[in-house]
């Protein structure tokens, strides 16, 4: 179908490919880039929320053109047990700022611009298109792929995997494990439409300010999990998301523990009355450094999702995600400029310049607690939401109890819950964790 | 605890746009007489409960309302239960949103 060779093949357009695709043409490469989607976007699913610095590396004046949708100015936490929750909510007028931070967005219109913006810098973008094979020399080199449109083979220099977390060519091609159920989470998501004022109104905003809130404890029912609601301008992303393992094990169903998060008291008001236009269901990778699989090899390297870099922890994948394929495709365009082979031992300059990010950076900081969440998750997703639950209720509720009892009863429902070993044991164990 | 048995999936489906790709299946069970414990947990986990039993005890597939998240293959690819791939080109959940 493509009888020219291209200097890279990247395959996907979600936000590592395009930020891959964008560098690479933008340095003179040829690049083709593959998406099986009718447009970009129309598979990636996310909350969500855009971190500007890693867009503004990309595309300085995003702000003035790309669909986002609030700026946010408050962040909330909470911890739920059946029928309340303990909430701490960060808000400063600081966030409204000249320049916002962060910003929620909507991926399919998101990823269509972003789209445009990789077209306008050069590479060939062809949509609904699947890469169903990587092609191979006989030195096991990379060469290039082959794809459901027939045509035979096209072939590039650099093949760069931006496939995101069900990526198929990598694994079938050997060059990494499949997601294991242990370290990948099923987030179930639905978009809950509502008039702008209501939104506004609902959430204490005003113009285009912005909400995020992050949701944890009896929702996921003992399984390590969160919930989250998100504002947008006229619509608000609702989901939860817990490991497959747990969900494997246990046999609860997404779609049940969505509704269930959804009806909880403190939610059901936000979204009262909303009409419902998708519902959708994503992976994402929590393996954390531990599942980081080998990042490149002769002719290919891998970015963002589909290298397990994604931080669960403070859920940046997204940001992850373009700078992998950013410094991916930096490294690519060294090599090339120097006009070096696209071998093993020249890619490796990829991993070397990822390695002084804070990609991985951060995601070697949390390297122990997907572990720790996952083997204690009774502790921290089910026993502590309800008994600080308990604790804050005992706490503000005024009933002639003398102060003094109060606080002995909480703390001794506290010790006959966990007993003082095991309270001391999770708080030191998450203390070296998170160090 | 149970899940609540007014969940319906196929409405939440319904929210949805496909272009299923009739007769090209991208997720096949592979022919068993008994289910094994990976097939039966695809029943629960599934998003889009596109696994059903039949009325002879076994596991089936109904890829229309699938939303390719790709649990089912996390979980019953390495076992050899199913196959797994995406759809063709442009077949399959549009989202608009996402
Ligand atoms: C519910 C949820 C909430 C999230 N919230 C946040 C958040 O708030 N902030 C944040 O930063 N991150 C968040 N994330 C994570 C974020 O979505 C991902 O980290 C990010 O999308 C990864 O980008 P990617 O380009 O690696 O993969 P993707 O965005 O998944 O893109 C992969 C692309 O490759 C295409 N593709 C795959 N295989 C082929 C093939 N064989 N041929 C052709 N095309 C192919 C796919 O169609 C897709 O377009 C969230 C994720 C989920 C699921
Ligand atoms: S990919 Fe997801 S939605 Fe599709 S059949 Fe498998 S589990 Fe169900």
């Amino acid at each position: 179908m493509i009888e020219e060779r291209f200097d890279a093949i990247v395959v996907g357009a979600g936000m590592a490919g395009n930020a891959a695709a964008l560098t690479m043409a933008k340095r003179g490469l040829k690049v083709l880039q593959l998406e099986r989607g009718e447009y970009p976007g129309s598979k990636n699913v996310q909350g969500a929320i855009l971190y500007a610095d890693m867009m503004e590396r990309l595309i300085p004046e995003f702000r003035e053109e790309a669909p986002l949708e609030r700026h946010l100015v408050e962040q909330r936490f909470w911890l739920l047990d059946d029928r309340s929750h303990v909430g701490m909510h960060y808000r400063s007028d600081d966030f409204n700022e000249e320049r916002p931070n962060r910003y929620t967005i909507i991926r399919a219109p998101f990823d269509k611009w972003f789209s445009s913006k990789v077209r306008e810098a050069g590479a060939t973008v062809l949509c609904e298109t699947t890469v169903t094979e990587l092609v191979r020399d006989d030195r096991e080199r990379v060469v290039g792929v082959r794809t459901d449109r027939g045509g035979g083979e096209i072939h590039a220099d650099v093949v760069v995997l931006a496939e995101g977390v069900n990526g198929l060519l990598g694994t079938r091609a050997g060059l990494r494990a499949r997601p294991t159920p242990n370290n990948v989470a099923l987030a179930v998501k639905e978009m809950h439409f509502l008039p702008r004022e209501t939104i506004e109104a609902r959430f204490n905003l005003k113009g285009d300010e912005g909400v995020v809130i992050e949701a944890a404890g009896t929702i996921s029912r003992g399984m390590t999990g969160m919930g989250f609601v998100y504002a947008n301008k006229e619509c608000i992303s609702v989901g939860i998301g817990c490991l497959v393992a747990d969900f494997q094990r246990t046999g609860q169903t997404p779609y049940g523990m969505l509704d269930h998060f959804k009806q909880h008291p403190s939610v059901a008001p936000l979204i009262a009355g909303s009409e419902i236009k998708e519902y959708a269901a994503h992976l994402i990778p929590e393996g954390g450094y531990k599942a980081i699989p080998q990042l490149y090899g002769d002719g290919w390297v891998v970015v963002g999702d589909a290298a397990q870099l994604n931080n669960a922890i403070h859920r940046e994948g997204s940001n992850l995600a373009m700078t992998s394929g950013r410094i991916a495709a930096e490294a690519i365009a060294e090599m090339k400029s120097r006009r070096e082979p696209m071998t093993a031992k020249n890619l490796s300059l990829y991993r070397k310049m990822l390695a002084d990010s804070f990609v991985i950076k951060d995601l070697k900081k949390y390297k122990d607690l997907p572990m720790l969440m996952h083997t204690h998750s009774q502790n921290f997703f089910l026993t502590y939401p309800q008994l600080i639950s308990k604790a804050m209720q005992n706490f503000v509720r005024v009933d002639g109890t003398p102060k003094l009892e109060k606080e002995k009863a909480t703390l001794k429902s506290f010790v006959k819950a966990r007993s003082w070993r095991g309270l001391i044991g999770d708080a030191s164990r998450f203390a070296r964790a998170w160090r | 605890m149970n899940v609540e048995p007014s969940v319906r999936v196929e409405d939440k489906l319904y929210y949805n746009r496909y272009l299923v790709d009739i007769g090209h299946p991208h997720v096949k069970v592979r022919a068993h007489t008994t289910p094994s414990a990976e097939l039966l947990a695809l029943l629960k986990v599934c998003p889009a409960r596109c696994y059903e039993l039949n009325d002879n005890g076994q596991v089936e597939v109904t890829v229309d309302g699938c939303i390719e998240c790709g649990t089912c293959r996390v979980i019953a690819e390495p076992t050899g239960d199913i196959q797994w791939s995406h759809p063709r080109g442009g077949y399959g959940v549009l989202f608009k949103f996402g």
